[in-house]
């Protein structure tokens, strides 16, 4: 731009037109700019009307052992299985591209209808294009002796996490 | 201010006024002269979108297929029937899938409205691509029409997007999870995706990143269907139709139809 050192002769510095035409210019970008942000926050609800993602599924002893339950799938899109040592809760969203799998209990796997991922009952892939496995989410019991899911806490097998606290709930008794 | 620059200070506006990619938008500079001002007027492109004459290639099949015009003509088609059916569909939940029924079976010719808008649309991405075969086997995207090919893929993309957008609306489970496994894609876009690269060191999170603001949440639920007949419906095609009168009056500009090889 100009340089306002060498003013004096009037050739190099700034009219009115253009130190006016440069405000008006930068009001414009500026004004185009807010809107623009204000459109993009906009888009961008601070409340979503979606399920929560804690909830409480009862007691240990509503669940039997050796069963994948399939009651909060609906609602919730988990999973509960039961071992005989305890507890966990598998994401039901496909890992390769978001669909939910179904749990197809005589073959003892849950296989995805959109591009045919499968996986076992611990959520390990074994055949089709998931790139992993399944997702567990953070299962523990509530105050109350009741188990507490929360799908916003995630486990993945392929970084180790199935060993973290909240991934698995130990459980023997039938209490 | 162009007569306060120095010249050293210019050359970065001169690069890009010169640059290949400039010259091919704008062909030359524009003389702000009396006749020029009345040009301007009488060569708008809403005055001349149908051009005063065209050469005797221009209206061979063998030469253009009129992949372009009959593109064109599906274009009209869907916006057509489009509106049709606007008349009975409702973008929300509880309403959406019923009233696709409701055109279906209990409207006289509604199941003609949503087939012919169906179908318009499929031949549309089919005509298009025929089009851009033929533009490229016929070497018409070379100078000076460069920049229209560049109109033209922008175009096609947004016709693709206008049929993914239209995916979701009838609100059947193929629709739904068509869309959970294309905005599934929409996680690992670089930078503005919550799974894609350098993603998660800018802050984006499934709650506020690029698939969020598709869907209007961190599910396909219906601020999504609202969001997609919004884009479907008014957005895309507003940008799609000033694409096009651009594409179509560039094609007379640029010398008319390319002639044949």
């Amino acid at each position: 731009m100009a340089d306002l050192q060498e003013g004096g002769s009037g050739e190099n510095i700034w009219s009115r037109r253009n130190v006016l035409g440069l405000g008006g210019w930068l009001g414009i970008i500026g004004a185009l700019n807010a809107g623009g942000a204000a459109l993009v926050a906009m888009l961008f609800p601070r409340v979503l009307f979606e399920p929560p993602t804690a909830f409480k599924v009862g007691p240990p002893s509503t669940f039997n052992v050796g069963e994948v339950s399939e009651r909060f799938m609906k609602d919730y899109r988990v999973w509960i299985v039961r071992e005989d040592s305890g507890f966990y809760a598998l994401s039901g969203i496909c890992t390769h591209l978001g669909c939910t799998p179904r749990w197809l209990g005589p073959e003892n796997k849950f296989k995805c209808p959109c591009h045919g991922s499968g996986f076992r009952r611990d959520g390990t892939n074994f055949e089709g294009p998931a790139p992993r496995p399944l997702e567990r989410v953070k299962i523990v019991r509530a105050d109350d002796g009741q188990i507490l899911i929360d799908k916003a806490v995630k486990f993945r097998k392929e970084l180790g996490e199935w060993t973290k606290p909240g991934s698995y709930l130990k459980f023997s008794g039938n209490a | 201010m162009p007569d306060l620059q120095k010249p050293a200070k210019q050359s970065l506006a001169d690069r890009i006024a010169t640059s290949a990619v400039w010259r091919s938008v704008f062909r030359h500079g524009y003389a702000d002269t009396p006749r020029n001002r009345v040009l301007q007027v009488s060569a708008n492109v809403w005055l001349h979108l149908h051009p005063s004459k065209v050469r005797r290639h221009g209206i061979r099949y063998r030469h253009t297929w009129c992949a372009g015009g009959l593109t064109f003509l599906l274009y009209l088609v869907t916006v057509v029937t489009g509106v049709i059916l606007m008349f009975y569909y409702r973008p929300t939940q509880e309403f959406a899938y019923y009233d696709i029924k409701y055109l279906d079976f209990d409207i006289p010719f509604g199941i003609l409205m949503r087939n012919m808008h169906r179908w318009a649309a499929h031949g549309m991405i089919i005509f298009i691509w025929l089009h851009m075969f033929r533009v490229f086997m016929t070497g018409s995207y070379k100078p000076p029409r460069e920049f229209n090919w560049v109109v033209g893929v922008n175009l096609l993309v947004l016709t693709m997007l206008m049929s993914f957008t239209g995916y979701l609306l009838p609100w059947d489970q193929l629709a739904i999870w068509a869309v959970t496994v294309g905005t599934n894609m929409a996680r690992a876009t670089p930078l503005i995706g919550h799974e894609g690269p350098f993603g998660p060191e800018l802050g984006m999170s499934p709650r506020y990143d690029i698939r969020a603001l598709l869907l209007g949440g961190s599910i396909v639920g219906p601020p999504a269907l609202m969001r997609f007949y919004v884009l479907h419906c008014i957005a895309i095609p507003i940008v799609v139709s000033i694409l096009m009168i651009l594409h179509f009056w560039r094609v007379r500009k640029d010398g008319g139809i390319s002639g044949p090889l």
